[in-house]
């Protein structure tokens, strides 16, 4: 993402140069500014670079436009001034004589075309912008010179001091594992369980000296210790705890593994975090971590019942022991009366309700169809009317 | 002198395409990230910004190089570290299973002579250890337990392995800064599905467990109740056992002869003889 900006931004700048150093050649040409094509819009690349011929000096110099070859660099510019050697020594017939221009004439101006293109390659390889975001690497014939914040910067020119600028202020991210269950990026935990992991590593450059001198493939690095920092770190926790109350944890833990590694390297990188976007059991699995959820749902259930149960029973003690209480209060008042009257209305009550039969104990009772009884006072309604007692 | 020189921009340029190639020749830039090898005649003769351990940048001796036009030639190495790609191994543990491992390496060139003389280039070292790499990781993981593979002590089967892989690269000129496992997968097919079966059965066995656990805790939570309950009871009825004995017992009786599922369903029998009977023989 960020390197993407980074290139276009180059870009930009290189075309906006290589504007600048169109303009500057047409005000330089100025005094052949007459050619019909010298139009001199000179508003943007976009223009110059679609319209072929002489507006844009690096592409196929027409060999009427002699002033054009004043770039110090560049096949076509070194084409054209060997075409106009070969015309001046030819004696004026070749095909640079078509302009009609006396090339003794021109010399003169080839001077100040040199030494004017000299003067704006030292201007522009020694003056640069270090853009806010950036830091500069300022190397001296190749060595390590110097590094440079942002603002305006000098150099000498090119071939001697060279400036790289990276950006230290951005925080880039680069994810690893994927969050489709079709690419399962799977780690092993400490119980030998698979979690599918997907997470974001969140870093920054540091040192840019140290990230231009010291790795090959600082991406591939920094990828390459995320994993196996990762991959270390989950080797210490166990399934239940990387998918759930372990991922704080674990991200802390990778991050200090990253930064250890990476400075070991002297990579210049700073790891700013470790992000898991998602650590979840396989799929092939799902089903038994869901019934582990509904148990725990049962747990919870019959737990609650049993609440319910315990609040039952104890309200119920609390309620026949305050009854109790209450009763043995009066009772110690006067305990021989409450207990006959107890067993009155208990007696009273009991047997107001139920069938009786008095039984005189001399007579002779023994043949006496009790059953037979009950069955015929049921239907009577009354009974209390239950003939009393027989022979 | 200058003069004649622009008048002839052919003199100019053959005199500066002369300057740049002899330049080109004599002098060389050894960027920091770079050593250089030069070689005279074909003859090892001297290097430059070698590597040394804890230099400075700026300080390391990278810059120009002067050469001798013609006789030498300058070979630029990597001064940076490197890394090696291992293609996947599959692994046997001791108790056979089997493990698909991504290992890295990370080096550097600390002796670039060694290291041109032995291998050339960077790239046919990187193969080389890459093989080497290898072979010392089937070993060294071979001999050892699944189990071991996944924990922490493997910090000490790495550093085995660092420490083969680094006499091998001794010998190209290079020093191994560290081997790392990088991913340690199942393999696909009969070891994945038996590690997805065991995920398995642990889960249903977690689901058991914490069904019975909540079991368990439910009757501890009714036995507490119950006791906490005998204990209210006996509090309260254990003042007077007797007065108690009585008094449950007409609330027996009510309930036993009258309880809502024995509505007029009983008969009783009575004695005259009986003690609430007694009143009515007016005595």
């Amino acid at each position: 993402m960020s390197n993407k900006n980074e290139g276009s931004m180059e870009r930009r700048t290189s075309l906006g140069l290589r504007r600048f150093f169109h303009q500057i050649s047409q005000m330089a040409n100025s005094p052949w500014g007459g050619g019909p094509k010298d139009s001199g819009d000179g508003d943007g690349g976009e223009g110059e670079r679609k319209k072929p011929g002489p507006r844009n000096p690096w592409v196929t110099p027409d060999p009427i436009d002699t002033n054009r070859g004043r770039k110090p660099r560049g096949p076509s510019a070194l084409d054209e001034l060997l075409r106009k050697g070969r015309g001046r020594m030819g004696g004026g017939g070749g095909p640079g004589g078509g302009g009609g221009i006396d090339f003794s004439d021109s010399a003169k101006y080839w001077k100040w075309g040199v030494l004017a293109g000299t003067g704006l390659w030292l201007a522009i390889s020694s003056f640069h912008v270090v853009p806010p975001e950036k830091e500069g690497v300022v190397t001296r014939l190749g060595s390590y010179s110097r590094t440079v914040g942002p603002g305006v910067k000098f150099t000498f020119p090119a071939p001697i001091e060279r400036i790289r600028m990276e950006d230290v202020r951005a925080i880039r991210t680069m994810p690893i594992g994927s969050p489709n269950a079709s690419d399962e990026n799977f780690v092993l935990t400490r119980d030998q369980s698979l979690v599918d992991l997907a997470y974001e590593v969140r870093w920054s450059v540091r040192d840019p000296e140290l990230f231009f001198f010291q790795l090959a493939d600082p991406e591939g690095t920094i990828r390459e210790v995320a994993e196996s920092a990762m991959r270390a770190t989950v080797a210490n926790f166990d399934l239940v705890q990387a998918i759930g109350p372990g991922r704080v944890d674990i991200e802390a833990q990778v991050q200090r593994r990253m930064q250890a590694l990476l400075d070991q390297y002297r990579a210049g990188v700073m790891i700013q975090g470790i992000a898991i976007r998602q650590a979840d059991p396989p799929s092939q699995v799902d089903e038994a971590f869901k019934e582990v959820t509904a148990a725990r749902q049962e747990r919870e259930s019959a737990i609650n019942r049993s609440r319910a149960y315990e609040q039952q029973v104890l309200e119920r003690a609390r309620g026949d022991t305050a009854a109790f209480d209450k009763i043995y209060e009066q009772y110690k008042l006067a305990p021989e009366v409450t207990r006959q009257r107890l067993y009155y209305e208990t007696m009273e009550n009991v047997l107001s309700n139920v069938d009786k039969t008095i039984v005189e104990p001399r007579g002779v009772n023994t043949y006496l169809p009790l059953s037979e009884l009950q069955r015929r006072a049921r239907p009577m309604t009354e009974p209390d009317a239950a003939p009393k007692g027989g022979q | 002198m200058l003069k004649s020189l622009f008048h002839n921009p052919v003199r100019l340029l053959v005199g500066v395409l002369a300057l740049l190639v002899l330049l080109s020749m004599t002098v060389t830039i050894v960027p920091e990230d770079k050593q250089a090898v030069v070689l005279r005649v074909g003859e090892v003769y001297g290097t430059k910004n070698a590597y040394k351990p804890g230099e400075n940048f700026g300080r390391s001796g990278a810059g120009l190089l002067m050469t001798m036009p013609f006789a030498d030639t300058v070979q630029l190495i990597d001064k940076r570290i490197l890394g090696i790609n291992m293609e996947r191994q599959q692994v046997l543990s001791t108790d056979q299973q089997r493990l698909q491992v991504d290992a890295f390496a990370r080096f550097r060139i600390t002796d670039p002579v060694r290291m041109y003389t032995a291998i050339r280039t960077e790239e046919r070292l990187q193969q080389q250890l890459a093989t080497i790499l290898g072979s010392s990781l089937r070993n060294e993981l071979g001999k050892r337990t699944f189990a071991t593979l996944l924990s922490p002590e493997r910090g000490a089967v790495m550093d085995n392995i660092q420490v083969a892989l680094n006499r091998e690269a001794q010998k190209y000129g290079a020093e191994v800064i560290d081997v790392r496992i990088k991913r340690a997968d199942l393999p696909e097919g009969a070891t994945l599905e038996a590690a997805y079966n065991r995920m398995r059965t642990a889960r249903q066995q977690e689901a058991i467990s914490i069904r019975a656990e909540g079991e368990k805790e439910a009757q501890i939570i009714r036995g507490n109740a119950d006791g906490e309950a005998a204990r209210i009871y006996a509090a309260s009825f254990g003042k007077d056992p007797d007065f108690y004995d009585f008094y449950r017992a007409m609330q027996s009786y009510r309930q036993t002869f009258m309880g809502e599922n024995n509505q007029g369903g009983t008969s009783i029998i009575l004695s005259p003889d009986n003690e609430y009977l007694k009143r009515f023989r007016g005595n």
